[in-house]
């Protein structure tokens, strides 16, 4: 048993105790399914600066914030206790299409050449961590919500501006990994 | 909301809800700090073990996806939806109520142009950084620390859209 757990997951299993969330928040206590406003409730917690957006009682939403602290100790026991001991399986193409972007394919879940400290002071890091991250969070909050809020809660309610933010995260990916990946990746 | 706490009613200045929160908590019934909250941690536990052995939080799957190599993602968010989507079908349907006894609340999202230009923003640093929001949380958990610069550069851009947020299109 502790064998297959082991194994990665298949995509049907994780897909549906990912969409099993969504009843789960809504009927413990009537929360919705949305990860990114953590990182509002976080802002308006340490820093709100008199800024209207970050001026409402985030203690109310606290749950929010025992959810995301809850998903970084699944992340630790998840690596700690029950990780795949063989090397990850990236698909062939990807792997020739990222050689010839002269990022290493390695056997952990992240590629050690982009996502280690000895970047952090360099142009790589700039963009990887602090572009991507500001993208993901200015992104989010501007959409009104991420994967989870749009794509699965969203979709889950039928909300048709929920489906319009999922084709535009697909397509910024698209454009990000095809248009702009090629001409980045010759920077470093 | 019929829902009012001291701090609203000394400062009314704060909102007592954000509406444009996407994931709003719509109990009425009074809650503990943390008590009534420690169940929500439960549920993010299990959701992040889930996110690490469906190697959801990988810079490559997401990589794969984006390269259409693999229907692992596809799968996964495909499933998720279908399985939201008869969740929410059945409590609307059969009127199930919270563990509180609570009418389950929905709401209606308004379109603006956040959906198109935040979300495509989004999709561009989703495959730089190989994680949507959740995916940080447990990456950082399974150990790779250089992701919490991510998570803090995350939230300096949440932090700047509340500041120029008047000055953007919506």
């Amino acid at each position: 048993m502790l064998e297959l757990i082991r194994q990665p997951w298949p995509w049907y299993v994780a897909g549906a105790l990912i969409g099993l969330t969504v009843p789960a928040l809504l009927l413990l206590g009537n929360k919705h399914f949305g990860i990114s406003s953590s990182l509002r409730h976080i802002c308006a917690a340490c820093l709100p600066a008199n800024i209207p957006f970050f001026k409402y009682n985030w203690r109310r939403e606290v749950w929010n914030l025992f959810f995301v602290v809850g998903v970084l100790f699944g992340g630790l026991i998840a690596t700690q206790l029950l990780s795949n001991p063989d090397p990850i399986v990236v698909s062939e193409k990807t792997v020739q299409d990222l050689e010839a972007l002269h990022v290493v394919v390695d056997n952990e879940l992240m590629p050690a050449s982009i996502f280690s400290f000895n970047n952090l002071f360099s142009l790589k890091g700039l963009v990887f961590f602090v572009l991507g991250g500001f993208l993901v969070g200015f992104g989010t909050r501007y959409a009104g919500g991420c994967t989870s809020g749009h794509s699965i809660m969203g979709l889950s309610t039928l909300q048709w501006p929920s489906l319009v933010a999922t084709c535009c995260f697909m397509a910024g990916g698209f454009a990000m990994v095809h248009l702009v990946f090629p001409w980045l990746m010759k920077l470093f | 909301m019929q829902h009012t706490t001291e701090e609203f009613v000394t400062n009314p200045l704060v909102l007592e809800h954000p509406i444009e929160c996407e994931a709003p908590n719509d109990q009425l019934t009074r809650e503990t700090p943390i008590a009534s909250n420690i169940k929500y941690m439960v549920v993010g536990i299990i959701f992040g073990i889930v996110f690490v052995k469906a190697e959801i939080i990988s810079w490559y799957r997401i990589q794969e996806m984006f390269r259409l190599h693999s229907f692992h993602m596809y799968g996964v968010i495909g499933t998720a939806v279908v399985v939201g989507m008869l969740s929410v079908w059945l409590i609307k349907k059969f009127k199930v109520r919270t563990l509180q006894g609570e009418q389950v609340v929905f709401h209606k999202k308004e379109f603006h142009w956040g959906n198109i230009i935040g979300a495509t923003m989004f999709g561009l640093g989703w495959a730089i950084t190989g994680a949507c929001p959740g995916p940080l949380f447990a990456q950082i958990g399974s150990g790779f620390l250089v992701v919490l610069v991510t998570f803090i550069s995350a939230i300096a851009g949440t932090w700047v859209y509340g500041l120029v947020r008047e000055r953007l299109p919506h």
